[in-house]
C-alpha cells in the first residue's frame, strides 16, 4: 500500500504548486493512482533505492528520477530505471 | 517459511486485485521553473520513520495511521527508527542503511556538490500499509503540502518502502 500512499501524497503536494517526483516499486498501483512523475525501479519491496550501502547505485537512481523533472511530456510520466550493465 | 522473494511476488499478486482507486484525467502538474541547482528540496517517505522521542505510529488504527512525523534536516540518519513493519517487505536493508528509504545522505552530497540548491530544514515521513486513505487524502497529505509550500520548497522527492 506504500506505493498507493506515495502517489496520493505526491498528488496533494503537487497540487500545492511543488514539483514532485517519486520512486515506485509497483507499477500496477502507480498506473492507477497516476502521480505526476514516477520512476519505476526493479527492486523488491523495502528496497526503493536499490541496495543498502551502495551510494553509487542510489545516486544513479536519484539522478534518473530527478531528470524526470525536466521531462516535458504531459503527465502522468512513468519511466523505468534500467541499471547499467543489466540491459 | 516462504522466502522474501516469494512473499514479494505474493504481495504483488494480491495488490493487482486490490481495489485501489483509479484516477482519470491528468494529474496536477507544477513544472519546476528553475534549474535544479537553484531548487530547495524536501524528502518524503512512507517508511514510517520517526525519531526516538516522537510518538510511534499507531498500528491499532483500522485502515492505517495517516499521521506524519517531521524529520529535521540536521538529523543523523542512523538514529531514525523504522516504525513500519510488514510481512510484505524485508526490513533488513533499511536497518543497515536508512538511505535505502530516505536518501538524506545522498541528497546532502548533491547539496555539497552544488547539484541541488539546498535541502529544506525539514522532511516528512508517513506510515505505510494504509488501506483507508481518506484522512491522508483530505487532511494529512494536504497539510504537508501546505507546510512545504510555506517553507519555499520547489521540489519534493518521494519514496515508498
Amino acid at each position: 500500500m506504500c506505493n498507493q500512499s506515495v502517489g496520493l501524497i505526491q498528488r496533494a503536494v503537487e497540487e500545492r504548486g511543488i514539483s514532485t517526483v517519486s520512486i515506485t516499486l509497483d507499477e500496477s498501483i502507480t498506473k492507477r493512482v497516476k502521480p505526476t512523475r514516477a520512476l519505476s525501479v526493479p527492486y523488491g519491496f523495502g528496497y526503493p533505492l536499490g541496495e543498502p550501502n551502495n551510494p553509487e547505485l542510489q545516486h544513479a537512481l536519484i539522478a534518473e528520477a530527478l531528470a524526470l523533472l525536466a521531462d516535458e511530456t504531459p503527465p502522468p510520466i512513468l519511466r523505468a530505471f534500467v541499471r547499467k550493465g543489466m540491459q | 517459511m516462504a522466502s522474501i522473494f516469494k512473499l514479494d511476488n505474493l504481495y504483488r499478486f494480491f495488490m493487482r486485485a486490490y481495489p485501489v482507486k483509479s484516477y482519470g484525467g491528468t494529474p496536477p502538474n507544477a513544472p519546476v521553473r528553475k534549474a535544479l541547482n537553484q531548487c530547495r528540496v524536501a524528502l518524503i517517505t512512507t517508511a514510517g520513520l520517526h525519531l526516538q522521542e516522537q510518538k510511534p505510529y499507531d498500528d491499532r488504527i483500522i485502515g492505517g495511521d495517516c499521521s506524519y512525523r517531521e524529520i529535521p534536516n540536521t538529523i543523523e540518519t542512523h538514529v531514525l527508527v523504522l516504525g513500519h513493519r510488514s510481512k510484505a517487505f524485508d526490513a533488513s536493508g533499511t536497518e543497515s542503511d536508512i538511505n535505502l528509504v530516505l536518501p538524506l545522505d545522498r541528497f546532502r552530497e548533491l547539496e555539497t556538490e552544488g547539484k541541488i540548491g539546498s535541502l529544506n530544514d525539514r522532511h516528512f515521513s508517513f506510515m505505510g500499509s494504509i488501506t483507508k486513505p481518506k484522512p491522508l487524502i483530505q487532511k494529512t497529505a494536504p497539510e504537508v503540502g501546505k507546510m512545504l509550500k510555506a517553507d519555499g520548497v520547489d521540489v519534493a522527492f518521494l519514496t515508498p518502502v
